[in-house]
């Protein structure tokens, strides 16, 4: 699937909750479906600095796509990063450089994503895109 | 008498307000406090009425605006019980208080010479230091918290000497709100001539403080923690060591006398207030106050005494819930944590009830490293609170935790 049908998939899911405690709900049920994090990968290198919440991504180039794996301490953080990954794991650097990232917006969750909460959500984004245009090089 | 809270939530009108469709639950006043309508209203005031610089027009205007000024200044000296007037420096808060001290000290302060800090301190008031002795070669201390977060004084003891010059430390802790010991930490340090810097930020709000009484050197405090605008704070200091100090930032008001050969300072406070100031922050600053005296520091002092009381005990009746800092001396805060979750997810959820708190680390890592912890929860009463608000409060960690469970 694309980029942009794992983004639609993910509006219409999130289209059907009538109020934020589903959606939490929904999130925290995420959180659960992440692949482990070897804690060796855990390290500063990964650690994508946020005053609230840790938040450690890994990125791995292989076959024309990039790997990620991620992790966080707070569970809501962890359920916007399996959205995340939903959207991004295992997809080419040039889809992923070309995505649009609305759509955490469209599915209500703008809030955790804003400079101001400072939880390392806007770094990662902004790390996804950069190992992007790393390995778009190579 | 009776402290009618509900009369005074009438006050601020930004208590109506409504957060994700809840009425808005405001517990996240140690990091600003909230505006009554006075002063509010004083702002605009100055705005329509007679805005102007002050110090240098000879026109009614100025004279009107310099005179609000000055007489704010005035409420701030008879507040906080300063001998002079001049002894009060308007700042835009306590961090660029804090720097006019640690830099106007940078000629009288040299290698083999100390500055202790203590450990319950918020970064603001950590790096100032850290420029300060890496300039003069001078040694940083760190005073030692104990178990339950508050300060070593034995350890203290062991750290104060003659070489001791500068000691520096907050009155309260914005992160656990834990009241240190300063009266006793003072008179130990002035037995070594060591002088001392009090950081009022989180104190002024909640008890009077005499600084004459305290016989403290330097203290500081911040208008918006205090019913007052942001942007402004003050800076005592005894009048001999402002004299003595160089000011660090340079400008129009702060000098008497300038040729491009050498240029005379004013004499205090104006030698610290380079350009132009914040002229309405600071009168409403004054404004500020006034509304709190009229309230009464005693009455909000008892009132905010049984709101924590009843908020702790509130709290505690939660399963796995940890409260750092839980001593017998403090004020106003509450810093938990639930056992098994993180603080970002509970204030993430907490704010989707409409209840405010802040959570992280506060700016306080060291503090967080001592109880090996990334952050905690954090409850900052104040006397705009209701103890409704705290049974609302408990029970949205209730259905927090077991969201997350």
């Amino acid at each position: 699937m694309t980029i942009e049908n794992l983004q639609e998939n993910l509006i219409e899911d999130f289209s059907f909750f009538d109020d934020w405690t589903q959606k939490y709900e929904y999130m925290i049920e995420l959180s659960k479906t992440l692949d482990k994090m070897d804690d060796s990968l855990k390290n500063d290198e990964n650690l994508i600095k946020g005053c609230q919440s840790k938040v450690w991504l890994n990125a791995d180039f292989k076959d024309g796509k990039i790997n990620f794996i991620a992790d966080s301490e707070a569970i809501i953080t962890k359920g916007i990063i399996a959205i995340l990954l939903m959207v991004f794991n295992n997809k080419t650097p040039d889809e992923i450089i070309k995505s649009d990232v609305s759509f955490i917006e469209k599915i209500g969750l703008k809030e955790h994503l804003s400079p101001n909460r400072a939880n390392g959500l806007y770094s990662m984004i902004k790390q996804i895109k950069f190992y992007a245009i790393a390995y778009n090089k190579k | 008498m009776k402290f009618d809270v509900k009369n005074i939530r009438e006050d601020f009108p930004i208590l109506k307000k409504q957060i994700n469709g809840k009425q808005l639950i405001y517990f996240d006043n140690a990091a600003t406090s909230q505006t009554p309508t006075c002063v509010i209203n004083s702002i605009s005031d100055y705005y329509n009425n007679y805005n102007s610089n002050i110090h240098r027009g000879v026109h009614s205007l100025s004279e009107e605006a310099t005179e609000a000024y000055e007489k704010a200044r005035g409420k701030i000296q008879i507040h906080f019980n300063a001998k002079h007037k001049e002894e009060i420096i308007f700042t835009s808060g306590t961090t660029h208080s804090i720097n006019i001290v640690s830099n106007g000290f940078l000629n009288l302060i040299g290698e083999g010479d100390e500055i202790i800090v203590s450990g319950l301190e918020h970064h603001s008031n950590i790096v100032p230091w850290q420029m300060m002795c890496k300039k003069t070669n001078s040694k940083l201390k760190v005073i030692p918290l104990d178990k339950n977060g508050e300060l070593d004084l034995k350890e203290f003891k062991n750290l104060v000497s003659k070489k001791t010059k500068l000691v520096f430390l907050n009155h309260v802790s914005n992160a656990l709100g834990i009241i240190n010991p300063i009266e006793e930490i003072i008179q130990i340090s002035h037995s070594y001539n060591a002088l001392v810097l009090i950081d009022g930020a989180q104190s002024a709000a909640h008890f009077k403080i005499d600084l004459q009484k305290l016989n403290v050197d330097f203290f500081t405090a911040s208008a918006h923690k205090l019913c007052g605008p942001t942007g402004v704070g003050f800076l005592y200091g005894k009048k001999e060591l402002l004299e003595k100090i160089e000011p660090f930032m340079g400008g129009g008001e702060m000098i008497s006398d300038v040729t491009f050969e050498k240029t005379t300072y004013a004499e205090i406070p104006h030698k610290f207030e380079a350009g132009t100031p914040n002229i309405s922050g600071v009168i409403a600053f004054g404004v500020a106050l006034d509304y709190m005296n009229s309230l009464g520091f005693e009455n909000i002092r008892q009132y905010e005494d049984k709101l924590l009381k009843y908020a702790t005990e509130k709290l505690k009746e939660i399963d796995g819930l940890i409260i750092y800092g839980d001593v017998k001396n403090k004020t106003s805060v509450i810093s938990f944590n639930i056992s098994g979750t993180h603080s970002y997810d509970i204030g993430s959820i907490l704010d989707k009830y409409g209840v405010a708190v802040r959570t992280g680390q506060h700016c306080a890592q060291p503090i967080m490293d001592h109880f090996d912890i990334p952050g905690t929860v954090r409850v900052s009463l104040s006397f705009i609170n209701t103890f409704e608000e705290i049974d609302i409060l408990q029970e949205a960690i209730i259905k927090a935790k077991s969201m997350l469970s």
